[in-house]
């Protein structure tokens, strides 16, 4: 195995860029061109937008981007590990055994706080509405009389 | 000494202070246009939703891209002419908008249609039924994703507006009934094609009961999704088969039967569930009562004239009255007053997609982006219905 | 190896990259008379001989679009986000051998286009740099639903990322080794991997419809949602160049499974020569194309049956689900590996790879 056997690669991936190049140039060549003010704004059903997309995301988002980091870490060093598992045998079931425990404990942890529930705070249960409904209508019946 | 100590706690605080600002990372709420020109809205209408990452907190309808004064416009329109704007409200099933215009001019003027048009009357507006709840099987299924039933139901609510093009010679808007009656008779050979055609119907509810309606996904996605308890949906004047799936058993055509609904037997198809999968289910199940009255309707027509014996111009006498029926969106109502003359004082028209939608900013509190269109797909609205 | 052999590798690149663009073309006809077929549609069927050329037509029309960039995008990253998506899609298919190699003279040429002995890894890298060209399409387009998709899609591609790996443990634990070529060697000599790992093989396909955003995973172009996703504000030749990548990266996936899983381009030969000529590689060819061209179906039958999930149910179903059950069969698969090698199990299912 050499740095040569990455050659074809590097052509492929050069093919590929030629031909995003060479289509970009085509359209170029080819595309008409007429920017008005309308057409560059950005899309949002047809309204003009009034505020910016905003800078900052829910950070729900980030969890997930950080636990993927760890636990994709932990399965590619299951990688080396898997090449040699017939000559490893059962210590290395072992092994991986116990390292696995430590990717599942996380795991477990990290449902049982509510990093992946990604349900709506206030979910349309049937009986729950029902109930914040009518303690509305109590307090507002109470209001009246009072 | 004590110098130190309240330098200690202050700088303390101060970390607490931090602490507590990293815990509770505040992201902006995005304020999100949707529609009006959006691919689910059915039309130009637009909700202003603010948005955290994937929850919507609040939203408003915008209503009125598609106002087109029908009401004023009726004011300066003879009666024969009204119908033909009032097709055009709820314009899946324009047939059904005509019956309670044209109703309330028969009952000011004190006529009542033969018997054979209130039997084919009654068969049309079930046949516009059809063709409006299958476009709602198909496109319910394209909100969440699945594409194929639209075509299949668009393929046999194809046949069904032919049946309609075939009496009426229109297929949306066929501005068929006179006061008094109609305008032709039912062409040869419609009875056996169109028990052919609920046969088709029939087997289309079918498949889509097995294949959309049984499918986990769907049901995952709509099962309780947009529930509208009862007293709610009652408060806001839901109607149609968006309050039957909340366990009301309000149907007009059973209520205050009109046309020949009192002679038919039909259930009135209810739910308790009341979510978006309820709404949904409530509607093909009342395709399939809609094939059952057009089947007995076919067997009971009777014949006789298809017109009652009306003055050459409609005059209509002073008055005022409303009439209401069960159009497939939900109860639609005219408010009619005459001064007498040919041209009617004032129409107000109580139409049910304005009122379904008036529960939106309720129902759409805190759900999710996707919840929020499977929730508008279930409610079933039609733009020309809203605005009017 | 000298420069020969390294220019017969290239050229081959250059009929693999040929022949990716053409299968491009192929498949998306495919899809939409496919879709139309079950959909009682006829489908494009003017364009050339039933509607063949279809989609060269939308090339072109795509070409010839006006393209422009919108006022709150950042130009630079707008314009390249197209390329980064296109160039990992290809790159990804390197590995991939598409049958078994054969001799011309005493030069050896690989129906394979890199050979390389961290073949998986390489898939693996692929597919986590493919993400970027919607991320960074979607937050360079400054508008709101393009950030939306590109969110949805970075959390849910690197969530399937995960599965997708996991998946692919048990093949290498069975095969000993992480060259694509030394996998359908393996699978050669005894049974499919389908046939002992068929959970990991349903979890790998799964895992990679969800990483190509195709239906029922297909939040990010949600269209009755977000209207486009992250490409909301794309079009023209910009436009195509993601809509070439998805599909390669459909094919990528067909192919990759059909190596890892499904015996690559082993099969039966039915005759060795033609004329006197050894067609024996073209069977290889053969059975590689049909069983990629099963899975392509299978792509566009589930788009066409089912529903999309809603978010929470995709990130459910990946962590909770197809996470749990891909680590119970890893250490299932390496425990019954390991009494095999201590020879309290027969060798039968498990024949050493290497």
């Amino acid at each position: 195995m050499q740095l040569g056997d990455y050659l074809p690669i590097a052509v492929m991936g050069l093919l590929a860029l030629i031909f995003g190049g060479a289509s970009y140039v085509l359209s170029g060549l080819l595309a008409p061109r007429k920017p008005t003010p309308e057409k560059l704004q950005p899309y949002e059903c047809g309204i003009v937008p009034e505020y910016e997309p905003p800078q900052r995301f829910p950070v729900q988002f980030y969890l997930i981007a950080v636990i993927f980091i760890a636990f994709d870490i932990e399965v590619i060093f299951m990688y080396p590990w898997a090449v040699r598992m017939r000559d490893l045998g059962m210590f290395g079931f072992a092994l991986m055994g116990s390292f696995m425990v430590m990717l599942i404990v996380p795991l477990i942890y990290i449902i049982r706080e509510g990093v992946l529930d990604w349900a709506p705070r206030r979910r349309h249960s049937r009986d729950e509405l029902i109930a914040r409904y009518r303690a509305e209508h109590e307090a507002a019946a109470r209001e009246e009389a009072a | 000494m004590t110098s130190v100590q309240s330098h200690l706690s202050a700088s303390f605080a101060a970390h607490l202070a931090d602490a507590q600002v990293a815990v509770e990372i505040e992201t902006p709420e995005m304020t999100l246009n949707i529609g009006p020109q959006h691919p689910s809205t059915h039309g130009v209408f637009r909700l202003i939703a603010k948005v955290d990452g994937e929850r919507v907190t609040e939203v408003e309808p915008v209503l009125g891209y598609m106002h087109r004064g029908y009401e004023k416009l009726c004011e300066v329109r003879t009666y024969a002419q009204v119908t033909a704007l009032v097709n055009r409200l709820d314009w899946l099933s324009g047939y059904c908008n005509e019956i309670p215009f044209i109703l309330s001019a028969e009952k000011l003027m004190g006529i009542e249609a033969p018997p054979r048009v209130q039997y084919i009357r009654t068969i049309l507006s079930e046949l516009a039924r059809q063709a409006t709840f299958l476009v709602f099987l198909g496109s319910f299924g394209i909100e969440l994703g699945a594409l194929t039933p639209f075509f299949h139901t668009m393929r046999d609510r194809e046949k069904v507006l032919d049946l309609l093009e075939s009496v009426t010679g229109g297929r949306f808007h066929p501005n068929f009934n006179r006061v008094g009656g109609i305008l032709d008779d039912l062409p040869p050979g419609f009875v056996e094609e169109c028990a052919a055609v609920m046969d088709d119907v029939d087997k289309m509810c079918d498949q889509v009961d097995a294949l959309l309606f049984g499918n986990d996904i769907f049901r995952e996605r709509t099962l309780g999704v947009g529930v509208i308890p009862l007293d709610k949906g009652l408060e806001y004047g839901v109607s149609g088969a968006n309050i039957r799936a909340s366990g009301c058993a309000a149907d007009v055509r059973r209520d205050e039967p009109y046309l020949v609904y009192d002679e038919v037997d039909f259930d009135v198809v209810t739910d308790t569930r009341g979510d978006a999968f309820a709404r949904a289910y409530c509607r093909l199940q009342e395709t399939r009562e809609s094939t059952r009255i057009v089947r007995q309707c076919l067997k009971a027509l009777p014949s006789g004239p298809i017109m009652a014996k009306v003055p050459k111009v409609i005059q209509v006498p002073p008055g005022e009255v409303y009439v209401r029926a069960e159009n497939p969106l939900g109860e639609m109502g005219y408010y009619l007053v005459s001064r007498g003359g040919r041209i009617p004082y004032r129409v107000k028209v109580r139409t049910a997609s304005f009122n379904n939608v008036s529960v939106l900013p309720w129902l759409l509190e805190g759900v999710f982006m996707p919840d929020l269109i499977a929730i508008l797909g279930s409610l079933y609205f039609i733009l020309g219905d809203v605005d009017r | 190896m000298d420069w020969v052999d390294y220019l017969i590798r290239s050229v081959v690149a250059v009929v693999v990259f040929a022949a990716i663009l053409g299968t491009c073309t192929l498949l998306v006809w495919f899809e939409r008379r496919g879709a139309a077929w079950m959909q009682v549609r006829v489908g494009p069927n003017k364009a050339g001989p039933f509607g063949l050329l279809q989609t060269v037509a939308d090339a072109v029309k795509l070409l010839t679009k006006e393209v422009f960039v919108p006022d709150s995008a950042d130009p630079l990253v707008y314009r390249i986000a197209p390329l980064l998506s296109l160039l990992p899609a290809f790159l990804a298919l390197t590995i991939v051998p598409f049958g078994p190699g054969f001799h011309i003279g005493d030069r050896y040429v690989p129906m394979q286009i890199a050979d390389l002995n961290i073949g998986i890894l390489w898939l693996l890298c692929m597919s986590s740099i493919a993400v970027y060209g919607y991320i960074l399409a979607g937050w360079s387009s400054g508008s709101k639903y393009p950030l939306l998709g590109a969110v949805r899609q970075s959390a849910q591609v690197i969530s399937y990322e995960l599965v997708m790996s996991l998946a692919i443990i048990p093949v290498v634990i069975w095969a000993g080794t992480l060259s694509t070529s030394g996998i359908v060697e393996a699978q050669s000599r005894y049974h499919w991997y389908v046939v002992p790992l068929i959970v990991p093989a349903i979890a790998f396909f799964v895992s990679g419809i969800a990483e190509t955003n195709r239906p029922p995973f297909d939040l990010v172009e949600a269209e009755s949602e977000l209207v486009a996703g992250a490409i909301t504000e794309y079009g023209g030749v910009r436009f195509m160049m993601f809509f070439l990548a998805e599909y390669t990266n459909i094919i990528t996936i067909s192919a990759i499974t059909t190596t890892l899983f499904l015996g690559g381009w082993n099969g039966p030969i039915l005759f060795g020569t033609i004329a006197g000529w050894s067609v024996v590689p073209l069977w290889g060819l053969f059975w590689f194309l049909l069983k990629t061209g099963v899975l392509l179906f299978v792509f566009i039958w589930v788009r066409v049956s089912l529903p999309r999930l809603r978010y929470d149910q995709l990130m459910t179903f990946g962590w909770k689900i197809m996470i749990g059950v891909n680590v119970a069969v890893v250490l299932a698969v390496s425990f019954v590996i390991a009494l095999m090698e201590q020879g309290a199990l027969p060798m039968f299912w498990a024949p050493p790879g290497r």
